[in-house]
């Protein structure tokens, strides 16, 4: 332990925790233009769109605003980067390893830059993107810049004289439309794979979140990835992502975000040019507790899965079923856990649970809330926003679900825990199922058997035993039914 | 009739469609014609076929694979009928599906028999104190549907993949060749797979077609056809239920031979590459580019090989070319075939239609064709070979790329560099050197850009 620790006092180990990062107060955003061909560009049409802190409300800056015209220029780039003998399709395999480390080097660098800015620009605590998302993305990089040499073929022993093998091709422009909620880990889950296998790409932050994708292109530019390979277009979904969507020069896109406008991409890839698609989409994610589980630490995963990020996860665990046996002590933990949360600034170290991303969100959740009384769901704490402005809402949990309410069916995004009591392994397995989602599921027990029978049963992409939210760049990521097509990482 | 559950249905509705042999145009028998209500009847089926628990779901993988086997054994019984259906149905010539098209259905079937046990996840050693695991799961109900051109190959094509992997079917095979998928069903129930497992619909596209790639309980489709039908396909999947979505589509692939290539092997493989099947292939070497010097010559070459031909009665032995499949595809290559003339190509043989019954179409070849004819941009799909030049390989490689298209592509040449140049170089899901229409059970095939998406095998 001491080895570990750093420097010796006299002659005593260190005993100290490192000090925590502090955010930068009062932070000028630099980039708030269009990246392309490592350049900075205004917008064609000249319009600029404000981006929010929501913690404040207050406007943090001026972006400029995306529109077909500006997707275009950006695809035109990427698309003269990936010629046959352009300096990327040139470039090493290992050499392109090489700048994805030094990219995960530079975010290390400007970590605590990047932290304050996506805490600005979402409201999540600034620890949580300190620690959380930022080391999400500099461990992603670094595990795809050890990739980009092993993207391996195969010889295949076919019947004749022939000799036959397959070859792994970059695919050409990937159009990437990324997420309000982990804007600079879902562009890193997007952009890493990509340049990893000698791809360029036209990405498209969303229009509440663009600061810290603008700012990644200047570190882009800063570790030498050649013009054009990396292209950033801020703007709308209906504008510059149909515009990407619908692109004839675009060969892939891919998108996290609601499985609704996941539709209208895969339709307008289609009737586009049958560019590939893959979708990262919602969840409404079983969590099932059995009476043989350790109870403090199923309590607290789900806990933590349902309220991580202001509820705001693809993985929230947002239907908690409960063996009967164990219901009453489970909610009565959970209230317990679900009132100690602390709300309020997000770069006050001590929060952990910062405001929703915009008023469109915030009435959403507390129109569900308000359903989920209505339906006859017993309210157990919380259910209101917290202040009469702001978008903080109370940590809210409901017991006596049942399956037809719609705080059971329709995806909350917001700091909502439902639980759900069950009688029987058939029954659960059923009623986890019983949904058009299928991104994530997780089973709380010590029974072996229980626990795989559960992971093969359970139509889901990712099953967590005993834990939840394990999620680390090795491991792959992606939705069953209309949670998705396809998988990241 | 309407295959489900193992057993022979009468369609909802009550209607039938008719059948014809291409070489006759006389009508061969009428087929009970599935619609919406048949194709939900269908997924029913598979769905509970797939249900936690059931007979298939609990069956060893190794298990899977002996019935895959078996149904290749009893392929082999009844090769003789399958053929001479096939050969009558699809005007394709006997010798032809009985060697290679029997052969390839037999061979897919037996070769995804091996995989059905060999299908790993993996373990990955994850940041943190977690043990992970992949796990390769059958998808569920996987809708099929299945073209005209190889009917029985295509359909062992899908299902082989699809049931060894643990998944159920409903197959809708195309309306003019539905006769050999319905036999397989007669097969697929002698051969013991659980009821539910396979099911097949035949029906048209728009009706039958479109409730598979609409269904909500559909959780993948397949589909090999046209790109234009693709398109919809996709859209489909994206309107509905965000179904998983596999397409084999159509191609104009280039051919590139220079001038150190082996000139007999290639005239023969390009006129084979063409002409096969009456050109009613994805793969057809529709766009020959020839490098300068030997381009007279192979021009030459290629026109004495196509008129070398006998048109007639594909059952006959001494017969090498047969019939169009219908009347929509015999049209449209004529149509082409005049474009190609007015557009100022040389038609050097053939060119219109031959004999007074059946879709029969003279062998054609075209010379000086230019990159903006329409008869090197569009796919013609019939017996219609475009032979052009060129200088350079620079643009080569630009012009054979120029295409929406990109499933398959061909270089002849003795150079090694050129050669593994154009493998890297063109936009092809299958990249054919000195030779071409090298398709095998182990070789995974499909389409870039608008040939399609995923890969077959």
């Amino acid at each position: 332990m001491a080895a570990l620790n750093g420097a010796v006092e006299n002659g005593q180990p260190e005993r100290k925790a490192p000090p925590l990062p502090r955010p930068l107060r009062g932070l000028e955003v630099e980039y708030t233009k269009i990246f392309i061909n490592n350049e900075w560009h205004d917008s064609t049409s000249g319009k600029k769109f404000p981006t929010y802190n929501p913690s404040t409300l207050e406007k943090i800056c001026d972006i400029e605003e995306g529109d077909k015209p500006d997707v275009d220029n950006a695809v035109e780039a990427a698309k003269a980067a990936f010629q046959r003998g352009s300096p990327w399709r040139e470039m090493d395999a290992l050499s392109r390893g090489r700048l994805l480390h030094k990219l995960a080097d530079l975010l290390e660098r400007d970590r605590v830059i990047l932290a304050t800015l996506e805490t600005m620009d979402t409201g999540k605590p600034f620890l949580q993107a300190y620690f959380i998302d930022l080391e999400g993305c500099i461990k992603t990089l670094r595990y795809y810049a050890g990739w980009a040499d092993k993207i391996q073929g195969r010889t295949i022993p076919v019947d004749e004289n022939f000799v036959c093998f397959t070859r792994h091709e970059p695919m050409g422009v990937c159009g990437a439309i990324t997420p309000w909620n982990f804007p600079l880990l879902m562009l890193v889950w997007k952009m890493a794979p990509a340049l990893c296998c000698g791809n360029t790409l036209v990405i498209k932050p969303a229009e509440q979140t663009p600061l810290t994708s603008l700012y990644i292109g200047s570190l882009i530019k800063e570790v030498g990835f050649p013009p054009g390979v990396v292209n950033i277009v801020p703007g709308y979904g209906p504008t510059a992502g149909a515009a990407i969507s619908t692109h004839h020069s675009i060969d892939k896109i891919a998108f996290t975000g609601s499985t609704k406008v996941g539709k209208l991409i895969k339709e307008a890839a289609s009737k586009s040019n049958l560019k590939r698609v893959t979708l990262e989409l919602g969840g409404k994610n079983p969590c099932i507790v059995c009476a043989d589980a350790d109870l403090d630490l199923a309590v607290e995963c789900a806990h933590q899965g349902v309220f991580f990020n202001q509820g705001q996860c693809c993985t929230a665990a947002s239907r908690v079923f409960v063996e009967e046996q164990i219901y009453p002590e489970f909610v009565k933990r959970s209230v317990e856990y679900a009132k100690k949360r602390l709300v309020g600034d997000p770069f006050d170290a001590r929060t952990e649970q910062g405001p929703q991303i915009d008023q469109k969100q915030f009435d959403k959740i507390l129109e569900l809330i308000e359903s989920g009384k209505k339906e006859g769901a017993k309210l157990e704490c919380g259910g209101l926003a917290i202040e009469d402005r702001g978008l903080f809402i109370k940590p809210t949990v409901f017991s006596e679900v049942t399956d037809n309410m719609r705080i059971a069916k329709e995806e909350i995004f917001g700091p909502v825990q439902p639980i759900m009591k069950f009688k029987s392994i058939e029954e659960v397995i059923r009623r986890a199922n019983n949904t058009e989602y299928g991104l994530t599921a997780a089973v709380f027990t010590k029974n072996l058997d229980r626990a795989l029978t559960l992971a093969s049963a359970l139509q889901s992409g990712t099953v967590w035993i005993n834990c939840y939210n394990a999620l680390y760049a090795q491991a792959p990521f992606g939705g069953f039914k209309m949670s998705g097509n396809g998988r990241e990482l | 009739q309407i295959f489900i559950n193992n057993e022979w249905h009468d369609s909802v509705s009550g209607k039938k469609f008719a059948v014809f042999n291409p070489a006759t145009e006389e009508k061969i028998c009428d087929v009970e014609e599935g619609d919406k209500a048949d194709v939900d009847k269908a997924v029913e089926a598979a769905r509970k076929a797939f249900e936690l628990g059931s007979t298939w779901r609990t069956m060893d993988a190794s298990q899977r694979g002996r019935l895959l086997n078996k149904l290749a054994d009893l392929v082999e019984r009844d090769r003789l009928i399958l053929a001479t259906m096939e050969a009558i149905n699809g005007g394709k010539l006997f010798s032809n599906a009985y060697l290679l098209d029997l052969g390839a259905c037999i061979n897919s079937l037996r070769y995804c028999a091996g995989w059905a046990d060999k299908n790993h996840g993996r373990t990955i050693p994850m940041d943190g104190n977690f043990f992970t695991f992949t796990r390769h799961e059958p998808i569920g109900v996987c809708g099929q549907i299945i073209p005209w051109n190889f009917p029985l190959v295509m359909f062992a094509w899908k299902i082989a993949p699809a049931l060894c992997c643990g998944n159920t079917v409903v197959v809708k095979p195309a309306e003019q060749t539905p006769l050999t998928a319905l036999y397989m069903g007669s097969l697929i129930k002698e051969a013991g797979f659980p009821p539910g497992v396979v099911n097949i619909v035949p029906g048209f596209g728009p009706t039958a077609g479109a409730a598979i790639s609409h269904h909500m309980d559909v959780d993948k489709v397949a589909f090999t056809g046209s790109t234009e039908v693709g398109k919809l396909i996709k859209e489909a999947a994206g309107k509905s239920n965000l179904k998983r979505v596999t397409l084999e589509l159509g191609g104009k692939s280039p051919m590139v031979v220079f001038a150190d290539a082996d000139l007999d092997a290639a005239v023969e493989f390009a006129h084979v590459g063409l002409f096969y099947h009456q050109g009613q292939c994805c793969i057809a070497a529709s766009r020959i580019f020839v490098e300068e010097p030997i381009y007279e010559e192979f021009v030459r070459r290629s026109i004495e090989r196509a008129k070398k031909y006998t048109l007639g009665n594909p059952l006959l032995p001494s017969v090498q070319q047969g019939p169009q499949i219908d009347k929509d595809q015999f049209q449209k290559i004529l149509e082409l075939i005049e474009s190609g003339k007015k557009e100022g190509a040389k038609l050097e043989c053939g060119g219109g239609p031959w004999g007074n019954k059946g879709y029969f179409i003279q062998p054609t070849v075209f010379s000086n064709v230019t990159d903006d004819m329409r008869i090197a941009k569009e796919e013609i799909f019939g017996p219609v070979q475009q032979i052009m030049k060129f200088k350079t390989t620079d643009e080569v490689i630009r012009r054979a790329n120029n295409t929406t298209y990109g499933l398959a592509a061909a270089v002849f040449t003795k150079d090694i560099e050129k050669a593994m140049t154009f493998t890297a170089a063109l936009q092809a899901g299958t990249v054919w050197v000195n030779c071409y229409s090298s398709l095998s059970a182990q070789c995974p095939f499909g389409g870039f850009k608008m040939s399609g998406n995923g890969r077959e095998m």
